[in-house]
């Protein structure tokens, strides 16, 4: 499936295709590679056939429909649905039916969109290649012996694979933006509270946050104003109104300072460095003045992330016991059954992250780690606002390296967690911040820029996006 | 040897009265079936997020204003332990940023206890142990009841201010009528919306505090002065016998009326308190607490004052009677009644003795009436209480009116002396010692006149009588 989810959503809506149509053509793209590719935990056709066959008749009905009607979308398997297994790549949530829905997912389905399943993840969103999922990792679309990316590796191979055009992930270090640059996708991390987290599984509460993999600058704006906007239900979410991303994504970068940030450029691979330096020229072409600047405190952030985000984690995941849902290792006394349950239930990668974060909130030791983590935080979030004073955006490499292969970081966990190391600082500030697609390496494998944007501002991300995408099918 | 001195703080959980939980809309309802309230949030299911619920911090900052505390800008953190009652694994509670902090209590009895602090937080749901010794450890099974999970609580912290199981008694006691009176809860102990957990400890007056234990949910009056006065007992003689207190939390057995091991300090949890990531601050507006403050109802101890204002000779009997009309809210029935006529004294001693709060009460004017019947001596005391009682079935009635059908007239002088006379008859010796000085017989005759006269005659009448017969 080529077409963006907007072209599709038009010619459903113009009765040139029916949502059956595209959802049948989105399963059997499934039934056809996903044994390879393993993008998807759970696949409901069934549900799915019968939502496309609604919306079908509603259209031939004459009724309005939403702006996404037929359009499939597949979901990261940390958002719930009702009645939907969710495992979050867990064996601890194996066989759990949740009885709600998560709010992201409420509203795709208000807006048309048809819910063709569930996609893989590293285990709790923990990890950056899928390779942490307890269901096996997922595969590589442009190079199957290659990771995707993660966590929401099945996401960005749901999209990257074209079996359908918009999929949801959630990012907390960068697991949208990480994956959608190893796929070749547009992979939007939104300011935090722009999209309700209410039904997202959390791993890092005040990281988390949901976002859309799409292969247009102007489908992930679309998704991001369906999906976005207050929510009663999630307390951090903004109540406000968002600026609109469809309107920037046509706005251009005319007059705009954008910041080349070395911090988010050093160390990453030459090929990389060279697409990130051509994007800022891009950018420059269309109109943007590019600014060279260092913010150091960027270096900081994968330490106080891998604190704060393990901390929140080890609280996060408490509720995993056996009592109420998921496995239960039955044994004589509670106590006794929740060691059972959780040591049977979790991965490596999940327990060394709670106990890392157990640690760290411990009494003696919170205000060195926890207490440190915080304050780097703002020292970071300052260091950022600073920096905004004299540019509107940054841009910088989404990832040091291109997809890299399977087992080649996992005896190494600080390795794998390097790569996290440009996507950080915008989750730490709660900043926004996108990657787009610009050239590929010298074996064809994508590379992706990241463009941040101040607190709010994810609208400049979009006219920016827009202009860079525009470059690359020039 | 000097006396030792019982060192005492409280910590008491009250269930705000709140239509709905914390951080959910689920029904805080008390005693329906079981896991019938609950929702992904209060069950704590994967994903689910709290919402503030704005009613419940109205309470908690009524409850702050009414304890004289400062009420700030403040910051929810989790308590993080494993219990199978707390679906999180972790409460939403205040830590280092408490909604309320640093007021007082003044108890009727002239002392001020200080409140450290009162924060909010979740309750957790409740369990069953089947099997057993009916507690978790040893169970064959356990089931868990989650209605109350999730409960708005607020927690009163006291100073060590306290220094007797009396006097802690007297504190919770004049704690839940400021509770109740500003609407914050129902105040009912059995049914677990107040808990107390007591910190005690002993010392020599002027010395350091003592080691201090901590005894778990007290949930009667009678239990906390119990549990206290044996624990502190307990604790002085540890002492005297050469040993050591040692810090630990321990539970009160209401059929042997001891304390026993819970766990020492050694085993006690660490909570990693840190800030809930899922809430915001809670930054409630100048304007708003100022609203509230003006909206809170008068507190037990200006209610008590107010009626006292209206008495002459305030008496320890008459502060109590007092304190018992307040507290079962039949206050300002009896204020109405005094302004209505009605002596004062005598309103405030039918109300506390003959009115039942829950039930129907008489109108304030009928009460008046039927209290100045009794006081001009148209009524006996006996009467009056009859005619009270008859104003049940017509709250409005006039007492005079139903003294009347009721048969009370008052005896004329002619009667009460053919009575008296007989009463002299029929007790010679008694009579002779009356009138050889022993005063206390005259209560002997007024009680054989009263029960000739099946309670009719008028007391007082009845004294002056006796008082003028004597030689
Ligand atoms: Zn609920």
């Amino acid at each position: 499936m080529t077409t963006s989810a907007i072209s599709l959503a038009q010619a459903i809506a113009a009765r040139t295709t029916t949502a059956a149509a595209a959802t049948d053509a989105a399963l059997s793209a499934i039934t056809e590679r996903d044994g390879e590719l393993h993008a998807f935990l759970h696949v409901d056709a069934d549900a799915a056939r019968q939502a496309a066959s609604a919306i079908d008749a509603r259209i031939a009905a004459g009724e309005t429909v939403g702006p996404l009607a037929g359009v499939p979308v597949a979901i990261k398997d940390n958002l719930v649905m009702t009645g939907v297994p969710t495992t979050c790549g867990s064996k601890i949530l194996e066989g759990w039916r949740p009885p709600y829905t998560a709010t992201v997912v409420e509203r795709l389905i208000d807006a048309g969109a048809i819910p063709i399943g569930k996609t893989n993840l590293d285990e709790f969103a923990m990890g950056s290649s899928t390779e942490n999922s307890a269901y096996g990792p997922s595969r590589n679309p442009i190079d199957p012996t290659k990771v995707p990316g993660g966590s929401s590796g099945g996401s960005a191979v749901a999209v990257a694979a074209g079996y359908v055009p918009v999929s949801l992930g959630s990012d907390t270090g960068g697991s949208i933006r990480q994956p959608a640059a190893f796929c070749g996708l547009i992979g939007y991390k939104p300011t935090y509270g722009h999209i309700s987290r209410y039904g997202l599984v959390a791993f890092s509460s005040s990281l988390d946050q949901v976002g859309p993999f799409t292969t247009t600058v102007a489908d992930s704006a679309l998704v991001s104003e369906i999906i976005g906007g207050h929510d009663h239900r999630d307390s951090t979410s903004i109540d406000a109104p968002a600026p609109s991303l469809l309107e920037a994504c046509g706005r251009g970068v005319a007059g705009l300072r954008v910041g080349l940030c070395s911090d988010l450029l050093d160390g990453a691979d030459a090929v990389i460095v060279d697409r990130v330096r051509a994007a800022a020229a891009a950018l420059e072409a269309a109109g943007a003045t590019i600014v060279d600047l260092a913010i150091p405190e960027l270096r900081l952030g994968l330490s106080a992330y891998y604190l704060l985000a393990p901390a929140e984690a080890s609280s996060n995941l408490a509720r995993y016991d056996g009592v109420r849902f998921g496995l239960r290792e039955e044994r004589d006394d509670v106590a006794a059954m929740n060691v059972a349950t959780r040591t049977a239930g979790f991965g490596p990668e999940v327990k060394r992250r709670i106990m890392l974060g157990t640690y760290a909130l411990s009494a003696g030791y919170y205000d060195a780690y926890y207490g440190q983590a915080q304050k780097t935080r703002r020292l970071i979030t300052n260091a950022l606002d600073a920096a905004y004073q004299g540019v509107d955006l940054l841009l910088g490499a989404t990832t040091p390296t291109t997809a890299f292969g399977f087992g080649d970081k996992v005896a190494d966990p600080l390795s794998m967690y390097l790569s996290d190391l440009f996507t950080i600082p915008s989750n730490l500030a709660g900043h926004p911040a996108m990657s787009v697609p610009f050239g590929t390496d010298s074996a064809g494998l994508p590379i992706g820029v990241q463009l941040l944007a101040p607190g709010r501002r994810d609208d400049l991300l979009f006219a920016a996006g827009a202009v860079l995408e525009s470059e690359v099918s020039a | 040897m000097s006396a030792w001195e019982t060192i005492i703080g409280l910590e008491v959980h009250c269930e705000l009265k709140t239509a709905t939980k914390l951080f959910c809309g689920c029904p805080n309802m008390f005693g329906d079936e079981p896991n019938t309230n609950c929702c992904p949030v209060c069950l704590g299911l994967p994903g689910s997020l709290p919402v503030l619920n704005k009613g419940a911090v109205e309470l908690a900052i009524r409850i702050g204003l009414a304890l004289n505390c400062t009420v700030a800008p403040s910051t929810f953190h989790r308590k993080n332990y494993f219990y199978p009652d707390m679906p999180k694994d972790y409460q939403i509670s205040q830590y280092d940023q408490p909604l309320n902090a640093g007021g007082w209590i003044d108890l009727p009895e002239g002392s001020r206890v200080g409140i450290t602090r009162a924060h909010m937080e979740e309750d957790t749901g409740k369990s069953t142990h089947l099997g057993g010794t009916g507690r978790i450890h040893g169970a064959d099974s356990s089931l868990i009841d989650y209605n109350r999970s999730g409960v708005p609580l607020v927690e009163i912290v006291s100073e060590p201010d306290m220094r007797s199981g009396v006097q802690a008694r007297a504190y919770v006691a004049e704690l839940r009528a400021i509770l109740v009176a500003v609407g914050a809860t129902d105040g009912r102990m059995e049914e677990g919306s107040m808990r107390v957990d007591a910190n005690v400890s002993v010392r020599k007056p002027g010395d350091p505090f003592g080691t201090r234990c901590e005894i778990k949910n007290l949930n009667s009056l009678r239990s906390l002065q119990r549990a206290i006065e044996y624990e502190a007992a307990r604790q002085i003689d540890l002492i005297e016998a050469g040993e050591r207190v040692v810090q630990e939390t321990r539970h009160f057995d209401e059929q042997t009326g001891r304390t026993g091991t819970m766990r020492s300090k050694e085993e006690a949890t660490d909570y990693r308190y840190f800030p809930e990531p899922d809430l915001v601050p809670l930054n409630p507006s100048r304007a708003w607490i100022d609203e509230i403050r003006s909206n809170l109802a008068p507190l037990p101890k200006a209610r008590r004052e107010h009626l006292l204002a209206a008495v002459g000779e305030v008496t320890p009997a008459l502060v109590d009677l007092v304190a018992t009309v307040v507290d079962r809210d039949l206050d300002t029935l009896v204020s109405a009644a005094i302004n209505a006529g009605a002596p004062a004294q005598l309103a405030i001693a039918r109300a506390a003795n003959e009115l039942d709060a829950d039930g129907v009460l008489p109108s304030p004017a009928s009460f008046a009436g039927t209290c100045q019947l009794e006081a001009s001596g148209r009524l006996s005391a006996t009467q009056a209480k009859q005619v009270l009682a008859a104003l049940l079935d017509e709250p409005h009635g006039d007492p005079a009116a139903i003294a009347d059908r009721l048969g009370f007239v008052a005896m004329d002088d002619g009667a009460l002396d053919t009575v008296l006379d007989a009463a002299i008859a029929d007790h010679p010796s008694e009579w002779q010692r009356y009138c050889d000085g022993d005063d206390k017989l005259a209560q002997f005759f007024v009680g054989k006149v009263m029960a000739a006269t099946k309670g009719k005659a008028n007391g007082k009448a009845v004294i002056a009588a006796i008082a003028a017969r004597r030689p």
